[in-house]
């Protein structure tokens, strides 16, 4: 009866598994045939307008780029911060804020942005976008360099002190170094999330049909631009939307997948 | 050199509180016409930009709300333009009608379609979890543990094209009622949440002491015994803490709902109606929203921010916290 009982929850255990696995394998599939079916060499070269997809991918780069050089920064040194120079409770405190935030909703973030930095503009700009993005970045950054830090052996500080460097070159030359790898994995990460992401965009940048890189218009986002084809009625809309879907998917597994490679290599 | 590196990386980590004052400041702010208009009650009022009738003398003061359906989001444009409840005269019948706005529906389907995703993805996670932590042998783990990831990893606007396209028409086909429902919607948020769930839950797992497992199995107990009375007894609280962090994340989730649910402002009867939930409300209304109804959308903004900021705070301080 005990193995029986215990053969049912292995076989029901290997099932759960292989529907998480079969999930996968259907939305990449489902991708692979509906994107590769769409997929033209021209989508590279025409903008939206003339049916390619062109200015939303430089522009979904663009903005994620940019807000990567606001948020990055900004996540590292706060990061730095918290592990290094904060002490006692205010740096815990920031740190479980910061924990929160990651996981605030999306569209909370947009609409924040869009009562800072749409509404009293007059309109959507491609630099709403990079604040908002950015937003969702910094928590992330800030979590992965923690974590990182934490793991840099406190021998080395003090090495570095015993040398007579100062404590910011210290952190600088010898910790942020030897964390180096781990940092650059969750900035990938991190960048992978928030390529993808388009709830925070829908309402700030909101998207261009033409190829822009004039950052006080509405700006062209391929994420928000497939939320609209995807619901157009039109079959060969759709079809845009699978290809846009499938470069997409593309882009942020790569990146995923390059930040996970780094890592291993290192080890 | 050294004082200012450490100021500027001071002010970087307080701009974390800066920004979490400033949304919860600012969305208050820009809730305000509608808070005041509507008070608490909003929460519990299931009209969504409908007008109803004013009392028009003493005498009628028990008004029926003549009610328009919710097909009224432009006519109502004019009216929300001035930031201010305008009273309108009605040219049919002589009565005042103001718009009302109340996010019972929304919140609702919110939380319809969260219990819906957690009751669909929590046995699943729960096998993964089991599967990577337990069954699975070293190789087998990892590959199956990246693979997980990775699902976690597809940005979740492609979720929304594949659950409307591809999953919704099964499940409506098993279930009958509409392709867009409350039901498809939640599976679909199952899915999505379903990887975050197994990943969390099996670092808890791996937090139990291998001695305790090993002392178990040289008792003769077998594998479903060791997870049932060993592992899961110890990391329960860790457990308990990653699925609240991911009800935390459906709650707040968009694209993935806003291609299934509908967003249709109506009460669903039954799990196969269509409905509505926050979020997809915000992105399916901040466009065309203005005045008292742009107000509103912040309002339940608010309700969202304030919902999943308890949520979270209560897995990461208190489960989680203790997990460790």
């Amino acid at each position: 009866m005990r193995l029986l009982i215990n053969k049912i929850f292995l076989a029901l255990s290997i099932f759960s598994a292989t529907i998480g696995l079969g999930f996968l394998a259907w939305i990449l599939i489902t991708l692979f045939i509906q994107g590769l079916g769409s997929l033209h060499l021209s989508l590279f070269l025409n903008d939206l307008v003339d049916g390619g997809l062109r200015n939303l991918i430089v522009g979904q780069l663009i903005l994620a780029l940019l807000a990567g050089a606001i948020g990055i920064p900004l996540g590292m040194v706060a990061g730095i911060y918290i592990r290094e120079y904060g002490r006692g409770k205010y740096a815990a405190f920031i740190r479980d804020l910061s924990d929160i935030m990651m996981s605030a909703p999306s569209i909370v973030i947009g609409a924040f942005v869009y009562a800072v930095a749409v509404r009293p503009y007059g309109g959507a700009n491609g630099f709403a976008g990079i604040i908002a993005l950015s937003i969702m970045m910094i928590p992330i950054i800030i979590n992965t360099t923690d974590s990182m830090l934490s793991l840099v052996p406190k021998e080395l500080r003090e090495a570095g002190i015993a040398l007579g460097a100062s404590k910011y070159r210290v952190i600088l030359d010898i910790v942020i170094k030897a964390a180096k790898v781990g940092i650059m994995t969750g900035i990938l990460l991190a960048f992978a999330r928030i390529a993808g992401e388009t709830a925070p965009l829908l309402f700030t940048s909101e998207t261009s049909n033409y190829f822009s890189v004039d950052l006080t218009e509405s700006f062209p986002s391929l994420t928000v631009s497939i939320y609209n084809l995807a619901n157009e009625p039109e079959q060969s809309s759709r079809d845009l939307a699978w290809a846009a879907s499938f470069i997409l998917t593309v882009m942020v597994l790569i990146i995923n997948l390059l930040g996970r490679y780094i890592t291993r290599n290192k080890k | 050199m050294e004082k200012l590196f450490q100021k500027v990386s001071f002010t970087s980590a307080s701009l974390v509180l800066a920004l979490l004052l400033g949304i919860f400041t600012t969305l208050f702010v820009a809730a305000k016409p509608a808070i005041d208009e509507f008070g608490l009650k909003f929460i519990i009022d299931k009209r969504w930009n409908q007008e109803v009738a004013l009392p028009s003398d003493i005498l009628n003061a028990e008004t029926t709300p003549t009610i328009t359906d919710e097909a009224a989001v432009d006519e109502d444009e004019i009216i929300d333009e001035d930031d201010e409840m305008i009273l309108d005269e009605d040219e049919d019948d002589g009565t005042l009608t103001k718009t009302v706005y109340g996010g019972l529906v929304p919140i609702v389907g919110t939380l319809l379609s969260t219990i819906i995703a957690l009751a669909f993805a929590l046995p699943i996670a729960m096998g993964i979890a089991v599967f990577l932590a337990e069954i699975a042998t070293k190789n087998i783990s990892k590959f199956v543990g990246m693979a997980i990831e990775l699902l976690a990893a597809i940005p979740s606007i492609i979720f929304g094209m594949w659950g409307l396209y591809y999953f919704a028409p099964i499940i409506a086909e098993a279930f009958g009622g509409y392709q867009v429902s409350l039901l498809t919607a939640g599976l679909v948020l199952g899915v999505m949440i379903l990887p975050f769930m197994a990943a969390v839950t099996r670092d808890s797992m791996n937090t139990t002491p291998d001695v305790l497992k090993e002392s178990a199995y040289a008792l003769g107990a077998t594998k479903f015994e060791v997870v049932k009375d060993i592992i899961f007894p110890y990391s329960k609280v860790g457990i308990i803490g990653s699925i609240i962090l991911a009800l935390g994340r459906a709650l707040g989730e968009t694209m993935a709902v806003a291609f299934l649910i509908g967003a249709v402002y109506s009460m669903p009867d039954k799990i196969t109606d269509p409905t509505i939930s926050i979020p997809v409300a915000m992105a399916v209304n901040f466009g065309e929203a203005s005045g008292l109804g742009e107000s509103a959308l912040f309002y339940l903004g608010l309700v969202l921010f304030v919902l999943s900021f308890a949520i979270i705070s209560l897995a990461k301080f208190y489960f989680l916290k203790k997990a460790k």
